[in-house]
């Protein structure tokens, strides 16, 4: 009998280490692969294609009894979850162990770096660009067209930069990725190397991430001679959230502290150290693979509009049916929650919905209809950012939350521009006063004032988007604005 | 004046000068050539002496051709780098939206009563467990699907 467990830091974080002791104290080999993503499930043991879950160690004598009927899911790939999905950035998830090498090969690895390898350059920049596929750390901005400018552009030096500094709360794409299926990434970083010219790529992960940074440096060393001569090295975060946006990272790698640079000039002409680069999120990255293997018609098959491909969809906070959900542009925003997220984990109703991370806005029931869709949500003055949702219950008190995202802004600013680094703070005491009932037609009309500037006025995306999750609270929870926060709570 | 004042080594400073001048140097050696230096070797530093002082900084830039306002500019720029030591052990509880929705706010004044003046509860913002929190890091461990009893035999095993 062999049984395979997560080594996923989510799993880890479940428990799946002592699940995996007690199984191999029971005589069972254990491999330790990446995590199928359905996280509610955690640790999730999967023995001949079936699975169990959650699993403690005193499950164990049961469940190798075969006796453990109550938490058996059944074959976890004929699960819902699973089958209603479209993995192409995830076709290995809970599939591989996340750095066997011949795993990785036997199971489609390195064909994009092949197909690369044998194609001029120009043709993998027009095979990114004819997939459609545009960046997925948020501002959507296509990347055939990026790598083309930095292919064009002059520069002694040229650098594939990895965004992998995911902050954004209720995202954990990226380090699944970077968790359990590493070399797909740095197969994806390779091949941008080839299309563009550069030797050298530097992926930025967050500090918050120890298990993705193990793992990543761990895969780095492993694969060097297959991607050679591209290098890549692995470099850590600090702790700062605004050094996911991506000029802000370029001087936090650098060595400098991590302020945001003015645009233009933009990265792809001067980027890291001046030098031409491509700076891609991880999930940008590693999608790369799939498109040169399979062509960019085969990517471009899925998706709805202008957003073409998959998504990554995370589905957390209060959700029954947490994890990651890989599905073609186009599904439904209530599609999400309630059909596949099996709504609130709480069993009460849903109230809100941010998507996007802190910058995100919320979303209310009556918006459930929204397709997942760039366009689709900036229509409905939001944004898909790294595709994280997270659900609320109605206990949720949304001048708390507004509250909260300026708080989160003004803690996070990096101070180089007035609207973000002063607005924030001025945001925060103007809700406290609508919050203590002072004056609060007036002071609702000041927020709103203040949001117009900061949105407009701002340097980046935090301080410029900030006031998404604060206006989408006043404008479809109004009326947790309008009483004080003690009696709403009473 | 001003300046003279900022170079008289403080007490903890001259322990640092005594203990551990030699590693950072030897820190600084290791990371030589690199490009974009100065945050691996902060994250050295700050991991072997649990902060970056004075001298650390001194000797940083000095090897770095920068001005040591440089240096204490971006140590003081990022959540990880501290400028003075503080030897109780860290509770990293998550406190952004998902671990909100799924109600870490409730355990916040609890934990810090248990935590007393021994341990540390820091906010950190997400460390991806967002389907299943309230989550927690401690050291290179994390810790989810918290309730106050379970963060409470955290805190307790803290060391």
């Amino acid at each position: 009998m062999k049984a395979r467990v997560s080594d996923d830091a989510l799993a880890l974080a479940c428990g799946a280490d002592a699940v995996a002791a007690a199984l191999a104290a029971a005589g069972v080999a254990v491999d330790r692969v990446s995590s199928w993503g359905m996280h509610w499930l955690e640790p999730l043991v999967e023995i001949d294609g079936n699975g169990w879950g959650p699993v403690t160690p005193a499950d164990v004598p049961a469940l190798v009894a075969g006796l453990l009927a109550e938490k058996a899911i059944g074959r976890i790939e004929d699960n819902p979850f699973i089958t209603r999905q479209a993995r192409l950035t995830f076709a290995r998830a809970g599939r591989t162990r996340p750095l066997s090498l011949d795993d990785y090969a036997a199971t489609g690895g390195w064909n994009g770096l092949a197909a690369a390898r044998a194609l001029e350059a120009s043709a993998t920049t027009e095979t990114v660009v004819q997939s459609g596929l545009r960046g997925r750390g948020g501002a959507g901005f296509p990347a055939g067209i990026k790598w083309q400018t930095v292919a064009a552009a002059p520069g002694a030096r040229k650098y594939i930069v990895c965004n992998a500094d995911e902050g954004d709360s209720g995202t954990f794409a990226d380090r699944m990725v970077m968790e359990g299926d590493p070399y797909l990434l740095i197969e994806g970083m390779a091949i941008a190397g080839l299309a563009v010219g550069a030797s050298k790529g530097f992926v930025y992960i967050r500090s918050e991430y120890p298990h993705a940074i193990a793992k990543l440096q761990a895969a780095v060393a492993l694969s060097a001679d297959i991607v050679a001569p591209f290098d890549i090295e692995v470099r850590v975060g600090a702790g700062a959230y605004v050094c996911g946006e991506e000029t802000s990272l370029l001087n936090s790698l650098e060595g400098k502290r991590g302020e945001v640079r003015a645009k233009p000039p933009l990265p792809a002409h001067k980027g890291l150290f001046g030098q031409p680069t491509v700076i891609n999120n991880v999930l940008t990255l590693a999608a790369v693979p799939f498109i040169l293997a399979h062509g960019a018609k085969a990517y471009a098959d899925f998706g709805m509009g202008r957003s073409r491909g998959t998504i990554p969809v995370q589905l957390a906070g209060n959700i029954r049916h947490g994890g990651l959900f890989e599905t073609a542009f186009g599904i439904t925003l209530g599609e999400l929650v309630n059909d596949i997220g099996g709504g609130s984990e709480s069993g009460r109703q849903v109230r809100a919905v941010q998507v996007g991370g802190p910058l995100g806005a919320y979303f209310p029931p009556a918006l459930f209809d929204t397709p997942f869709d760039y366009e689709a949500f900036a229509a409905a003055d939001g944004l898909i950012g790294h595709g994280g949702i997270v659900v609320f219950d109605d206990s949720v008190d949304m001048a708390r939350q507004a509250r909260f995202a300026m708080a989160f802004c003004a803690i996070e600013s990096c101070g180089k521009c007035t609207p973000c680094r002063l607005g924030s703070t001025r945001g925060v005491e103007t809700l406290d006063r609508i919050n203590a009932g002072d004056n609060r037609a007036a002071n609702l009309a000041l927020v709103e004032a203040l949001c117009d500037t900061m949105k407009f006025g701002s340097l980046c995306a935090l301080g410029g988007f900030t006031p998404y999750p604060v206006l989408s609270a006043i404008r479809h929870f109004g009326e947790d604005f309008q009483s004080p926060a003690r009696e709403r709570a009473a | 004046m001003l300046y003279d004042a900022h170079d008289k080594p403080g007490r903890s400073d001259a322990m640092e000068n005594a203990d551990t001048f030699s590693d950072v140097a030897a820190i600084i050696a290791r990371h030589a050539g690199r490009e974009g230096a100065l945050l691996p070797i902060l994250h050295d530093v700050e991991a072997a002496h649990g902060h970056v002082g004075e001298a650390s900084v001194r000797a940083i830039a000095t090897a770095l051709n920068l001005s040591r306002a440089e240096v204490h500019g971006v140590v003081s720029f990022y959540h990880d780098f501290h400028d003075h030591p503080d030897p109780r052990p860290v509770i990293k509880l998550c406190r952004a939206e998902a671990c909100q929705a799924r109600g870490v706010e409730a355990l916040v004044a609890g934990a810090e009563a248990v935590a007393g003046q021994r341990v540390r509860i820091a906010p950190v913002y997400c460390l991806g467990l967002c389907s299943v929190g309230p989550a927690a890091m401690l050291g290179g461990s994390v810790y989810a699907r918290l309730d106050a009893a379970a963060l409470s035999a955290l805190i307790a095993a803290a060391a």
